[in-house]
């Protein structure tokens, strides 16, 4: 017997899955946006705080995300932080996640980027007088981020799609979208087969929203 | 109720791990073989090999990991294929692992001079006689750290066959959760498998860096 493919069933549901690219653009959107912030702050530490502690513990924060799964620090943060007494909604546990992961990943990359910047720079503005955080956001950042743009666009694709698993706990993003498709109609193969092209479009639509970004950000090339 | 002491917990988690760690053996393993293969369809000369490659590895790196599972998982029966969550993990992982490692070995392939390739044509070898005596041999070098970092990936990329129902470290978390309702502890236990498992593998690849003398890569 030979399977009929059935992708109309699918498009009935439309509005879920526009609701459900909704949620997972919102998440990309705002949690790479604090987890680059948090990355820029991680790397501010590790290579300009002149603090011990605060570079250890950075380290360990670093070394702790990076050597987890994404999976387990969102079961972690959703199932076992209410232990503590911090009870978060599924929207804030996935966010909460994608910021401390992406923030993990992107001081790395950010810290590669600025042990690049040469060391006359930095002595160039110390010269000038400048405090440590001032060399650090006026002379260091700019051509730190302009070098590791490429890294961090990637690295936020590869968060987006750690965002899928987001719907293990119940946030209605794209995944959590197919998910309940497919429960209803038992369409499962051509539901994640349009999941999976419109994550195709989005990290598409990402790198180049990152490109534009980073034309006018990080480069200060205004378009 | 069964009362779950933290050493049943350790316990549990533990032998689960060791399902992890097949799965990641398997994956990386096989992953590696096809990899190897897309490689030298992508750096080849026939074209339409090398398009197949590319696409290959754009879809594999463009899609969700997660995805791929689903496809793999529910899209083998429609094609006549009894398939176990274990089975469909492996295939999945090691489709996703070959993407990455080959666009990895990619890099490291062209950074070998232009000149070398011209040298060994020159002696009238042929493309597999040049890659497997000149080309790869000196890829190698810079091609291990990378490889050794990718595995972590891997490992931790296996957390994802949890959801299509296949019982490793994950999974078995959240059935240990399900009936010793104490999620802070099993996951923060399961985490510190997961680390024990990935960070000898992140310092090794770190080492082979400094000493292979490689700048890192992403």
């Amino acid at each position: 017997m030979a399977y009929q493919f059935d992708f109309v069933d699918v498009f009935k549901y439309t509005d879920v899955l526009a609701r459900g690219v909704g949620l997972t653009v919102t998440l990309i959107g705002v949690g790479g946006t604090i987890g680059i912030a948090v990355g820029i702050a991680g790397a501010w530490a590790r290579g300009y705080s002149g603090n011990r502690a605060l570079e250890w513990l950075v380290a360990g924060y670093v070394e702790a995300i990076r050597n987890t799964p994404f999976l387990v620090q969102l079961f972690f943060i959703f199932y076992g932080l209410p232990s503590l007494g911090v009870r978060l909604t599924e929207v804030q546990a996935a966010l909460l996640a994608m910021v401390v992961n992406l923030g993990a990943y992107a001081t790395e990359i950010i810290r590669a980027g600025i042990e690049a910047v040469p060391r006359g720079q930095r002595e160039a503005g110390a010269s000038l007088a400048m405090t440590r955080m001032q060399v650090f956001r006026h002379v260091v950042l700019r051509p730190a981020l302009q070098k590791i743009w490429p890294a961090l666009s990637s690295q936020l694709v590869i968060v987006m799609f750690g965002s899928a698993v987001c719907s293990q706990i119940a946030a209605e993003e794209l995944t959590y979208a197919a998910n309940f498709i497919q429960s209803r109609n038992f369409r499962a193969f051509e539901v994640y087969f349009v999941a999976t092209g419109l994550y195709l479009v989005l990290a598409l639509l990402l790198r180049q929203g990152m490109r534009s970004l980073g034309g006018w950000l990080v480069f200060g090339r205004r378009a | 109720m069964i009362e779950f002491t933290g050493w049943d917990i350790v316990r549990n988690l533990l032998l689960a791990a060791r399902w992890t760690a097949a799965l990641s053996l398997v994956a990386f393993a096989l992953g590696g073989l096809v990899g190897l293969a897309v490689l030298f369809a992508r750096v080849g000369h026939a074209k339409p090999l090398r398009w197949g490659a590319v696409a290959f590895i754009e879809v594999f790196q463009g899609t969700p990991l997660l995805m791929q599972l689903f496809l793999v998982f529910f899209g083998l029966p429609l094609v006549g294929i009894d398939t176990s969550a274990w089975f469909a993990a492996c295939l999945a992982l090691t489709l996703w692992t070959a993407a990455f490692l080959a666009e990895i070995w990619r890099g490291c392939v062209e950074s070998v001079p232009k000149g070398q390739w011209e040298a060994s044509a020159s002696l009238a070898m042929n493309y597999l006689q040049q890659m497997r005596h000149v080309v790869l041999p000196q890829a190698l070098r810079l091609a291990v750290p990378p490889t050794v970092g990718f595995s972590v990936q891997v490992v931790k990329g296996t957390a994802l066959a949890s959801i299509i129902g296949f019982v490793e470290l994950s999974k078995a978390s959240t059935m240990i959760t399900n009936a010793s309702f104490q999620p802070f502890t099993v996951y923060g236990a399961a985490a510190a498998v997961y680390f024990l498992l990935c960070f000898p593998l992140s310092a090794w690849s770190r080492r082979l860096e400094r000493t292979l003398h490689v700048a890192h890569r992403n």
